[in-house]
């Protein structure tokens, strides 16, 4: 379609020249701050020289320790949880036709997406604090059935994407030989549908990890997951030390992206 | 394309399947939206919270206050200001993000196959990182000892640091860079499935490119165009981390005005009608949506 041809019309004038503008000034602030994470020199202001000083601290500071076992910790049973339940609603909803309904539990699952963070974010700040002053339950729970919420859609669209690709024949065949249900989705179904469950647990666990507003209203004293703590850092004087837990963060998502794309990659 | 599988069609039922989601999203995202909208019409605790009294003062104060002394009402104009602030500021990120997604949208689209993926990537990559990590990151490029002062400083062009942190222009600067990639993909999907042959007929028809481009590919990008200004407008109008970091708490917008509410400014009911403001914005912005896309069917 877009392949070149001698008088190329799919050139406009000044397109190409934004275009990598942008990519300059969509990267040079990250790298920026990748660069300045290691900063030998102790202020944000002044570079001395190459220096894993600025990781040695972060990692030597407690706060930020607790904090990120918290972030992970939240991250896995939110994904989990979101990618399991993801994973039976998008079995639920694909390849059996339209169903009565079928609207609204799109709207649903799709809801974390449209509704303004702040605005989720509050209404869980008011729900939760009646339901921590009824049951006296203050522990991370809330903030992981929040995460797993709002983590649904992230989990359920490459789910749901991947099963649509898939040939429901294998099934049929399955149950020509008297599979049943159980079996045929267990042999056949899940094995084929795993890559886009894999992809949808990755999403859900970077959705988690990197959220800062509905985790910053809803956690209790001492709560406080890495991106929260990096919030409450910005209010004091700039350190180089958030610089590498940035940079530490924006490694793993990286990481993690790269094998989405390899793991969602069609194999044909 | 769905063809009814014998099996499974039996025994499992969608309803069912979806239950666990559902419950899981009615319980802590979807159902309490609706508690805001009744905190919303209560009366304000003494501290914090509500009374059980049923009261329009919430919505009342949205837009006007009342002097303590001689009860006369006005408008609040501390508000207003802050509506107007909120709005012109997602206006302006959605027009310059359109004007740098549109050509970057193109620009990867028409990448030989091989290569699209990559910048596809470089796109992506933003898109998923942590928002307070992107938004940091500008903050070290236009403090007043950041590389962009600096750089003008070297080459002469001021003498000194301009005050860009903390001002209007540093949330607008904000909210560009960390929702351009929200404007480039769905931008880059509508291009994607653009057939190009089309503008080939329009300069053999002796169309100008800015008639190609306005006559040709823009109505047929549509779809794609209205979902990337949808997707940039509603997080920037409810935008809290970028104002709150760049801003420096003098130039809230409405997400931080809110969060005021239920913070040092006490007053639940409020924030209440505050948020529930917010929602019904959004509401009517997805009903213009899903009216225009479903109106102007994207040919292929």
């Amino acid at each position: 379609m877009a392949k070149r041809r001698a008088f190329d019309v799919t050139t406009l004038p000044g397109f190409t020249t934004i275009a990598i503008l942008a990519f300059v000034l969509l990267y040079a602030p990250i790298v920026t701050l990748v660069i300045y994470s290691f900063n030998g020199g102790n202020s944000v202001n002044q570079w001395g020289g190459f220096s894993l000083q600025w990781y040695a601290i972060a990692a030597q500071n407690e706060a930020v320790q607790d904090a990120t076992a918290r972030s992970l910790i939240i991250a896995v049973w939110a994904s989990v949880i979101s990618t399991t339940v993801a994973t039976m609603a998008a079995l639920g909803t694909t390849r059996r036709g339209k169903f009565k309904g079928q609207t609204i539990i799109y709207v649903i699952i799709n809801q974390p997406l449209m509704v303004p963070e702040i605005v989720t974010a509050v209404s869980l700040l008011i729900f939760f604090s009646s339901v921590k002053v009824a049951t006296g339950y203050s522990g991370l729970g809330y903030l992981i059935l929040a995460h797993s919420a709002f983590c649904i859609p992230f989990a359920y669209l490459p789910i749901k994407a991947r099963l649509e690709g898939m040939d429901t024949t294998m099934e049929t065949a399955a149950a020509d030989l008297y599979a049943t249900p159980w079996q045929s989705f267990r042999y056949v179904t899940l094995p084929l549908l795993l890559p886009g469950v894999i992809a949808g647990a990755m999403l859900a666990f970077i959705i988690s990890l990197d959220n800062v507003i509905i985790t910053e209203f809803v956690k209790s004293a001492g709560q406080d997951t890495l991106p929260t703590y990096m919030l409450g850092q910005l209010r004091r004087a700039l350190t180089p030390e958030v610089n590498a837990i940035s940079t530490a963060l924006l490694g793993l998502t990286v990481l993690i992206l790269t094998l989405f794309v390899f793991v969602t990659k069609k194999r044909d | 394309m769905s063809r009814q599988t014998p099996g499974r069609s039996k025994g499992l039922n969608g309803w069912l399947l979806s239950t666990p989601a559902l419950i899981l999203l009615l319980l802590a995202a979807s159902g309490p939206l609706l508690i805001v909208a009744v905190y919303s019409v209560l009366e304000k605790g003494d501290y914090s919270g509500v009374r059980w009294i049923l009261s329009g003062e919430g919505w009342f104060r949205v837009l006007f206050e009342k002097d303590i002394f001689d009860q006369t009402i006005s408008l609040a104009d501390a508000n207003l200001s802050i509506f107007w602030r909120s709005f012109k500021l997602s206006i302006a990120t959605t027009v310059i993000t359109f004007a740098f997604g549109l050509p970057t949208a193109w620009f990867i689209a028409t990448r030989p196959a091989k290569s699209r993926a990559f910048w596809l990537f470089l796109i992506t990559i933003p898109f998923w990182t942590n928002l307070l990590i992107r938004t940091f990151a500008i903050m070290e490029v236009i403090r007043n000892q950041g590389i962009l002062n600096t750089f003008l400083m070297h080459f002469g062009l001021i003498s000194e640091p301009i005050q860009i942190l903390y001002t209007d222009t540093a949330v607008l600067m904000g909210m560009t860079y960390v929702y351009l990639p929200l404007m480039v993909l769905p931008l880059y999907a509508a291009i994607d499935r653009f057939d190009f042959r089309l503008i080939e007929a329009g300069y053999d028809l002796y169309a100008s490119r800015w008639q190609v481009l306005r006559g040709v590919i823009l109505p047929i990008i549509k779809p794609g165009i209205i979902a990337g200004c949808i997707l940039v407008f509603i997080p920037s109008l409810g935008a809290y981390v970028t104002p709150r970091v760049l801003g420096g708490g003098k130039n809230m917008m409405i997400g931080n005005f809110i969060e005021l509410q239920f913070g040092q400014g006490q007053n639940w009911p409020l924030g209440a009608a505050l948020s529930t403001v917010l929602l019904l914005v959004v509401l009517v912005s997805l009903l213009v949506y899903t009216r225009a896309s479903s109106r102007d069917n994207p040919n292929g």
